[in-house]
């Protein structure tokens, strides 16, 4: 018997050897990616000398002299590029928003009618998801900002003795080639505003009214749902469940009509002035078009999703859960839905961030989210690509990466806990 | 007493099914109107898909083919049908078709970007459809990547012989040496000098290959053997543009992304977290902002005086942005294999690299061909933003076209032609794969 050889380190086992090799690859990895960044580093440090520019963010408090019309907040020509560029965020937030709502509405319907037992709409939502999934988004952008002004009526139609337009429902939504006009929330015995953050860039206006209301909302529904739990709990021990609906309804309703009472809300509905409405909201067509283009595009991924979501839990659950004598209704909300659901939200929410990155089109149709104001016009009047372009990514980083999180938060929610 | 109580002794014959659930009748009862709002939703559907139609294709129909410009479009309709609303002016695309199908190329040139797509076709048959076209045509797949630059830019065939010819010393010096790691180094380092003393010294490597190849020695480049003219980039546009940025960032990006999957599977603990940050930030900015970096960033990040072309620029921020989703794709499809198959690969004595090539890949591949090739039509339909960074693509060259005086104020037709070629290509690809699907379901799954 002769000893197993020694083990002595040579050089070439770092190459050779697989329990070393890991190791050489990593720090000649890690020494490639240093000096690749160093190398960008050094690089741009020569080109912004020779070009006579430092990295600095001191033009954020400069004047931004640009005008953005569809805004949140108050703003004007001569606040700052930071304002201007939280209010482009917000913009940004805003389309996002009201995009998501409307496509979640529309590809739920869609998705569900896809499915459906009648032959007409189920080819019909397929055209419709296959015309949107195949034909690039800008393109819908575009074209829907194409036929809102060339298609819609000018204000000056809504004008005069033998107008050929009227405003629709009651009177109080005008719908025109300049954008539409849409009634506006007041209270003529205001609580006022509160300002946030000061006479700063990034001061704030929170309506006192609008918290008043939704503190209102959020009490009536605690008190509707521990009404409901008292309900439950004497029908555990008792067998008999109180009726109580009448109370639930009065708890939800009354709150909140004495608070509009008190509060005195009316809306103030747009009426024609000289050449152009007055008054109300006026959502301006760059929005709307980016607003529908963005549903409908995502509407339809979202219809795929929630028909796979549906398809993929098996017959034999719905088949299980009748023979336990659960009505069809019952059977969708107990037993069908919480199982398709734990497919179908990690794809929707990654439309979602989606949606929110395709929402930067809206420079095409000249609407100004964060991607036009810090991105577009405010690159372009200071030069400073550098630092504009960096804060632009950092920010959508940091808007995707919340939305990552609370996906991951929901996925370990809903995982399944194997035994 | 006669017997009342009757039992039958034979079968009755079989009876037709009743005449109102089979046939046309039946099948309309059955998905049109089993019950009465469903029948109400179909009556409604009906009216609609009539409204849209009578509309769409009477707009499409009566129509107008010939005409030199918007005015001279609605003379016509109005000396025809009286109104200029509801027909459409095809003549935009009879006058500009050659414009949006290939921006600004020289026309005379125009067999080049044809004879690039003809090429494409054969490069993509044998990888498509591997069991219908013969193997051979795979040399003409492996030629392409530096045949399609030299088409459609011009210039001198030195420089992508030289480009492949690197390509080919970086492989079999690759092979020399035992284990993969030095030889991938190895192979890469003299691909490196190859491209070095190719390009570093152009006048006497093309002196030198020219004479190889007349026989004769000192020739200028513009009579030099196969040189073919050069075409600015800034000439390129329409849906060439779009096809040459979506083929060359779909054909990069899949490699691209195998290795980034494999970076972030992998157990080294910098490689994934190198992949990983790429990965993540790749998707957490959307594509605009990237192209912003390529038209205005990428020159600061490069060495002073370096000023290369926008094209090529755009293409390789698109190609890193494809990289990062198909990355992810492809994860999903490595997690979808079960532990097995890794396990099966290293007690056959497999190496990583023969065990991702035979083992793990081809499944990991077949599972995720659905989210691969809608990253693909993504890639593709994404194309189109280029038009904000200025550069001419079918979007952008309908702005331009509608900034002249003869078709100012045309928007439709010129719309619903370039979407037309979208959705083809985009349904095609989708229709592709889901045959591919088919084709690889084994019985197993």
């Amino acid at each position: 018997m002769t000893d197993p050889p020694r083990e002595s380190f040579r050089l070439s086992m770092l190459i050779y050897d697989t329990r070393y090799r890991s190791l050489t690859i990593q720090v000649v990895a890690l020494f490639a990616f240093m000096l690749l960044v160093a190398w960008i580093i050094s690089n741009t440090v020569q080109n912004l000398a020779s070009l006579g520019k430092e990295v600095e963010f001191g033009f954020f408090s400069e004047p931004a002299s640009y005008d953005i019309n569809q805004r949140l907040l108050d703003y004007t020509s001569r606040d700052t590029h930071l304002r201007a560029s939280f209010v482009g965020l917000l913009n940004t937030l805003v389309v996002a928003v009201l995009g998501c709502i409307t496509a979640t509405i529309v590809g739920v319907l869609v998705g569900v009618a896809r499915l459906s037992r009648n032959w007409l709409i189920a080819r019909i939502m397929t055209v419709y998801v296959e015309m949107f999934r195949n034909v690039p988004v800008l393109l819908w952008i575009v074209f829907a900002m194409a036929i809102l002004i060339e298609s819609l009526p000018s204000p000056r139609a809504f004008r005069g003795e033998n107008a050929t337009q009227s405003l629709i429902l009651n009177d109080s939504v005008a719908i025109t080639n300049r954008g539409v006009y849409v009634p506006e929330a007041l209270f003529s015995r205001s609580l006022g505003d509160v300002r946030l953050f000061g006479e700063s860039s990034l001061r704030f206006d929170v309506s006192l009214d609008l918290i008043a209301i939704i503190a209102v909302l959020a009490a009536s529904i605690f008190a509707f749902r521990r009404i409901r739990n008292w309900a439950e709990r004497v029908q555990n021990e008792t067998g008999n469940r109180p009726t109580t609906w009448y109370f639930q309804v009065a708890v939800l309703v009354v709150p909140i009509f004495v608070l509009l009472a008190a509060l005195g809300f009316h809306l103030g509905k747009p009426e024609l002035k000289g050449f152009n409405f007055a008054g109300g909201t006026h959502l301006r067509n760059s929005l709307i078009a980016l607003w529908i283009a963005l549903s409908l595009y995502t509407a339809a991924f979202i219809a795929e999703i929630v028909r796979g979501g549906i398809l993929a839990i098996s017959k034999g659950q719905t088949e299980a859960a009748g023979s336990l004598g659960l009505r069809p209704n019952r059977i969708m909300s107990l037993v069908i839905l919480p199982q398709a659901l734990r497919v179908i939200i990690p794809p929707l929410i990654s439309n979602y961030l989606n949606l929110t990155k395709n929402s930067s089109l809206a420079i095409a149709v000249g609407y100004l989210d964060i991607t036009g104001t810090l991105g577009g016009i405010t690159l372009n009047q200071t030069g400073r690509e550098l630092e504009c372009l960096l804060l632009l990514m950092l920010i959508y980083l940091c808007i995707s990466l919340t939305i990552s999180v609370f996906m991951n938060i929901y996925n370990k929610r809903v995982a399944l806990v194997e035994r | 007493m006669s017997d009342t109580s009757f039992v039958r002794t034979e079968m009755l014959a079989e009876q037709d099914p009743p005449p109102t659930s089979v046939g046309v009748i039946g099948w309309l009862r059955a998905n049109l109107f089993p019950n009465w709002w469903n029948a109400v939703l179909t009556v409604l559907c009906l009216a609609a898909i009539w409204y849209v139609l009578s509309g769409l294709l009477g707009w499409t129909l009566r129509s107008v083919w010939t005409a030199g410009s918007l005015s001279e479009c609605r003379e016509v309709m109005i000396a025809t049908w009286g109104s200029t609303h509801g027909h459409a002016c095809w003549g935009v695309i009879n006058d500009r078709w050659l414009q949006l199908l290939f921006g600004f190329y020289p026309p005379e040139l125009y067999y080049r970007p044809i004879l690039a797509l003809l090429l494409l076709i054969a490069a993509l048959a044998p990888v498509l459809f591997a069991d219908k076209v013969s193997p051979r045509f795979l040399y003409v797949t492996a030629a392409y990547p530096f045949l399609m630059p030299w088409l459609m830019w011009g210039g001198s065939i030195w420089t992508p012989v030289g480009v492949a010819a690197g390509f080919a010393v970086a492989y079999l010096v690759g092979r020399a040496p035992r284990g993969a790691v030095p030889g991938l180094v190895l192979g890469i380092l003299s691909a490196i000098v190859w491209w070095m003393a190719w390009f570093g010294f152009p006048v006497q490597a093309e002196v030198l290959a020219a004479g190889l190849g007349e026989g004769l020695a000192a020739i200028s480049p513009d009579t030099a053997p196969f040189w073919l003219e050069t075409v600015e980039s800034r000439k390129f546009g329409g849906f060439m543009l779009s096809v040459m940025i979506g083929v060359v960032a779909i054909g990069c990006s899949l490699p691209l992304g195998i290795l980034l999957a494999l970076g972030r599977q992998s157990n080294m603990l910098i490689v994934k977290a190198i992949c990983v940050g790429f990965i993540e930030f790749i998707r957490g900015v959307p594509l605009i902002t990237l192209l912003f970096v390529a038209s205005t960033l990428l020159n600061i990040f490069l060495p002073p005086g370096t000023n290369f072309d926008i094209i090529l620029r755009v293409m390789i921020m698109v190609t890193l942005f494809a990289a990062a989703y198909m990355a992810e794709v492809i994860r999903g499809g490595l997690a979808g294999l079960p532990t097995g198959q890794y396990e099966g690969a290293d007690s056959l004595g497999l190496n990583y690299w023969q065990a991702q090539r035979l083992i793990i890949m081809p499944q990991a591949l077949k599972i995720s061909i659905p989210g691969i090739v809608s990253t693909f039509i993504g890639i593709f339909k994404d194309t189109t933003l280029v038009s904000i960074i200025a550069l001419l693509d079918p979007l952008g060259l309908s702005n331009s076209i509608r900034a002249d005086t003869d078709w100012n104020g045309i928007y439709w037709e010129l719309f619903a032609f370039i979407a037309l070629l979208f959705f083809i290509a985009c349904f095609g690809m989708s229709r592709y794969s889901m045959y591919l699907e088919r084709k690889l379901k084994t019985e197993n799954d």
